[in-house]
This record gives structure tokens, C-alpha cells and sequence, in this order.
């Protein structure tokens, strides 16, 4: 089994502004983004970064392969005990999971 | 109608571009250059003091090439959000660097500045009154948070940036502005469709980062009657469907959708198509223009003051058991802390972070490996600089010698500083999340106008 990070193109989180941030998975082609698509649900999602299921949006973009993923942060960037000003390195927590 | 060539040297100034593409761009005659001047990405201390986060001799540089370029070609040459945050404060230092370098050069320019921030009492009454509309998240106000805010600024679209156009300055300082606005005002003024302006727009705001060579910063971009063609200026660099397209999806929580001040674009429709190698053809996006007149808001305030130390555990048990030996700690520094300085829970907040094992996620950190060492990072924040640096020295000597168990030898760790905490300041915080409605656009917004 290997890790998501390893079979797919790229996976990358920014913030969108100070509340929010937003995850982008880029698959390799069409049969990587519709298995990933199938497995990767919003229980999933909401018990690796601890956020109530109804506040996940998950965009599936199809002409792109890419399947997108935003949540309200935790934390309001710079608060007292934000820990990733950018919200960058949340794609980590995807990057090492196994589906 | 009049096709607009907007000429975008890099995502932002201060970061860098390649000059050769610049020159590039230079020859293909722009009808103007546009570059972004900040954001809210680093954080919320550059509103919270209105201070830049680039340096000034970055700043300087960068600037001054723009300047000898819009001087040889008598174009204007546009920012958004100076000093990163586009407090009022950094329109006029942009506008210092801006004459200096007009001195230097023996240019004469025309200078237009835009300001927009707002003063607490007018974003008080406008709360009172309520033109405030909460965005997703709901962040809550209240008028004794309003007044604790240090800077607050309005985000600028493209009618207030085309009203400094309408002055036929040279050089446009604007503060704090969409990313967009910068770009898409030109063109929408020379009639360009609104959709495929502001669509354009937002895959040109960072420059050479829709390209195959983010790096290179130089973007071209021409907006026709409906569609748009982007390409890069460096040679190696090119722009595929794929590129453009993905760019939508940077930064923004919606893919496909993208507020700006009086409406919202919508890509679901757009096309993309290679027209070479280089250059991609963009068709379709939607413009829906709202029926009231919205501009997004945001706000910083002192939420604190804060220190930082740093304790490294080598010691073998020591990492094995660290958060043990940290929780135990805390525990045992909170009461002291209470008891010896007379304060309450609430008060202050310790937090401990262990560098090594789970700085970075915290509590969603889901391996756990074994470090040789790990740092333990304490940050201490409170309500004033003299009870942070007062809890600092408190703990100080039980983070040096804090043993795991109750009998062993008193144990030392290694501090790498002396003094061992350092002075943060202030903690800033973003403290607006909502958009203000107005019923003239300008009204919030200032004009000034001076020529070198």
C-alpha cells in the first residue's frame, strides 16, 4: 500500500484568506482521480483534521483531475496558537494517509 | 473596442522577476503594468502596525525598475496594497520611495494615491448602522472590539482604481485593493467584458505562478472584446490550459467562483485552448453583478503580548518522555505562576511545543517517531509585555532543571540563549470578517493627487 502523497501528481494547502484554508489534490490521470474521489470521503476528512463534517466543501473538478478541499480554520491565522502562519503543511496529514 | 495589453512583472513587489523577460514584455508595448504590493499571507502583524513586510531596499530596487521602464514608454504603472497591508501609512511610505526615486532619476511624474483604510469611529458608525455583513466564518464584533482595532482597511476593486486612472496620474499608489482590481481596471474601462476581465484578471495576479515556470514572475496578458490570452515573457516559461486553468483554484476556497467588490465571476463556463506553445486563449467566464455595492473589510487588533524561550532536551529519557515531562510541567508552572504572581487562569496562556515530534500539526500529527533531540518551544502570551517577561523569568529555572521523577538528581538541560526568553511584543489578530456596504463606491475611499 502506499501513501497518497506517492500516487498522485501533487497535493498542496495554502490559506484563502485568513479563515480559511483550502487543500488541492492534483491526480495523475482520470483512473487516479476516480478511485481517489470514491475513497477519500468527509468522515475521512473530518477525523484526520478534527472539523465538524458540515463545514468541509470538497470541490471534484473534473477537466483537471484535481479534487479540491476547504475548511474554516481551526484557528483564525496568527492566533495565539496557530502554528502554520500559511496553513501550508496541512497537506502533510494527506500526503502520508493510505487509502 | 480597444484590446488592453496589462503587463504583470511578478506575484508581488519585492519578491523578485527576471529581467530579461520584463524587457520582454517592454518591447510588446503594455498599455500599463500592473504588480500586487502585499496580502494578508504572512500574517496579521504587518495590518496590526502598518508596517511592510519586504524590506525597503527590496522594495527600492524592484521599483525603481518599473519606474525607468513606465518613464520610457509613458504608461502608467499601477499598485495594489502597498507595504503589504495598504495601511494609509504605507501609500505614503510607497509615495517617500516614489519621489526618492524620482529625484534620483530626474523624472517628473504625476503620482496618484488611493487610500482605504477606516478610521474606528466611521467603522463604528457604519456597524451601528448596520451596513456590516457577516462573512463565512462568522467572526463576531462588537463595538469594544472595533475600537481595540489598530488598522482597518477596505478592499478596493477596480471602480476606485479607475478613478485614479481618470486623474491620468503616472504612477497609481493604491492601498489596500483586490488582488484583482489592479489588473482588470484597465480593461474594463476599455470595455472588456466583466467576466472574462476579472476571470483574466485572477489567473494574472501572481504573475508567472500559471505558468510552467513560477519563478520567472513576468506575465503578458491581453484582454480582447470576449476572451483573454495570457502568456509568459520568459523564454523557457509557457502557459498551458492546464496552468491557466489550475490557478483558479490557488488561494481561494471556491474553485469556481470569486467575490470582488459589486459582484462575482463564475468559471464554470470558461474554455481554455492552447493557441501555441506559449500562449493559452481563455473564453466563457460569467460576471453576476450583485444589486448592492459591497467592499470586503479587514481589521487588526493587539490580542496580546508574548515571549518565546527555548529548551533543548539530548538526554535520551528525556526525549523518550518529553510530553510527559512537559505536562507535568505546565501543571506544576501554572499554579506557581498563580500563587507567586497572583493571577488567574485566565490571565496568561503557556503553551508548550515540542520541536522534533509535532510543532508543526499539533494534535494532528499522526506518526510518532523518535527524535534523537527535540525542542521545546514555550511561548508565553498575557495581557502586558511586563507580566509575559515577569512569567518568563518565573519559569525559567524550572525549564533548565525540571526533573521527570521526584527523586533523581536535579537534571539540565541546554538553553541556547541567554537571556532565555526573548521579547515578542505585541500579539496581532485578524479581527474582521465581514464586508461593508456602500451606496456611493468612493465614499470610504480618498484620492490624493501630487506631481514631482
Amino acid at each position: 500500500m502506499r501513501k497518497l502523497g506517492s500516487i498522485v501528481n501533487n497535493i498542496r494547502s495554502k490559506n484563502a484568506g485568513p479563515y480559511w484554508v483550502t487543500i488541492d489534490i492534483f491526480c495523475k490521470n482520470k483512473k487516479n482521480y476516480n478511485d481517489i474521489k470514491n475513497k477519500l470521503n468527509i468522515l475521512l476528512l473530518s477525523k484526520l483534521f478534527k472539523i465538524k463534517k458540515e463545514k468541509i466543501k470538497t470541490f471534484k473538478i473534473d477537466n483537471l483531475n484535481v479534487i479540491k478541499i476547504s475548511f474554516p480554520r481551526l484557528l483564525v491565522q496568527g492566533h495565539m496558537n496557530d502554528r502554520d502562519m500559511h496553513g501550508a503543511q496541512y497537506s502533510v496529514i494527506l500526503s502520508e494517509i493510505i487509502l | 473596442m480597444k484590446t488592453t495589453k496589462v503587463l504583470v512583472p511578478s506575484g508581488v513587489l519585492g519578491l523578485g522577476f527576471d529581467l530579461t523577460a520584463f524587457k520582454n514584455g517592454l518591447k510588446l508595448s503594455p498599455d500599463i503594468i500592473s504588480i500586487d504590493g502585499g496580502s494578508t499571507d504572512s500574517g496579521p502583524f504587518s495590518l496590526g502596525t502598518g508596517t511592510s513586510k519586504y524590506s525597503r531596499a527590496s522594495i527600492k530596487s524592484e521599483w525603481k525598475t518599473l519606474m525607468k521602464a513606465r518613464q520610457k514608454l509613458n504608461i502608467p504603472l499601477v499598485i495594489g496594497s502597498c507595504g503589504t497591508c495598504g495601511t494609509n501609512n504605507m501609500v505614503d511610505w510607497m509615495e517617500d520611495i516614489t519621489i526618492e526615486i524620482s529625484k534620483e532619476l530626474n523624472h517628473k511624474v504625476k503620482i496618484a494615491k488611493l487610500y482605504c483604510e477606516i478610521p474606528n469611529n466611521q467603522l463604528l458608525k457604519n456597524y451601528k448602522n448596520g451596513l456590516l455583513t457577516d462573512l463565512e466564518p462568522k467572526v463576531k464584533i462588537n463595538e469594544k472590539l472595533i475600537k481595540s482595532i489598530t488598522h482597518a482597511v477596505a478592499l478596493a476593486g477596480a471602480e476606485q482604481i479607475q478613478a485614479t486612472l481618470d486623474k491620468k496620474a503616472d504612477i497609481i499608489l493604491a492601498g489596500r485593493t483586490t488582488d484583482t482590481a489592479i489588473i482588470a481596471a484597465l480593461p474594463l474601462l476599455n470595455g472588456s467584458q466583466p467576466g472574462i476581465t476579472w476571470h483574466g484578471a485572477k489567473v494574472a495576479e501572481c504573475g508567472a505562478l500559471c505558468s510552467t515556470d513560477p519563478t520567472s514572475g513576468v506575465i503578458m496578458i491581453e484582454f480582447n472584446d470576449n476572451d483573454f490570452i495570457i502568456y509568459p515573457l520568459s523564454k523557457k516559461a509557457k502557459c498551458t490550459p492546464e496552468t491557466v486553468s489550475a490557478h483558479m483554484l490557488y488561494e481561494n476556497a471556491d474553485p469556481f467562483i470569486l467575490h470582488e467588490p459589486g459582484g462575482y465571476m463564475n468559471v464554470k463556463k470558461a474554455t481554455y485552448k492552447a493557441i501555441n506553445e506559449k500562449k493559452v486563449q481563455v473564453k466563457g467566464a460569467q460576471w453576476i453583478k450583485e444589486k448592492n455595492y459591497y467592499v470586503k473589510l479587514e481589521g487588526a487588533r493587539i490580542s496580546g503580548y508574548q515571549t518565546s524561550s527555548l529548551v533543548l532536551l539530548r538526554d535520551e529519557r528525556y526525549v523518550k518522555n518529553a510530553e510527559n515531562w512537559s505536562s507535568k510541567l505546565k501543571l506544576f508552572l501554572i499554579e506557581e505562576i498563580k500563587k507567586r504572581m497572583n493571577l488567574k487562569t485566565k490571565d496568561f496562556d503557556l503553551e508548550f511545543r515540542h520541536i522534533g515530534k509535532n510543532a508543526t500539526l499539533g494534535d494532528l500529527e499522526l506518526k510518532n517517531s523518535r527524535p534523537i533531540e527535540i525542542g521545546v518551544l514555550c511561548i508565553v502570551t498575557s495581557k502586558s509585555m511586563e507580566i509575559s517577561v515577569e512569567i518568563s523569568k518565573l519559569i525559567n529555572p524550572f525549564l533548565l532543571h525540571y526533573p521527570l521523577t521526584k527523586y533523581e538528581e536535579l537534571p539540565t538541560f541546554a538553553f541556547p540563549f541567554s537571556p532565555v526568553h526573548s521579547e515578542r511584543g505585541a500579539l496581532y489578530e485578524f479581527s474582521l470578517n465581514q464586508k461593508l456596504k456602500l451606496n456611493d463606491p468612493m465614499s470610504i475611499f480618498k484620492i490624493e493627487l501630487k506631481e514631482t
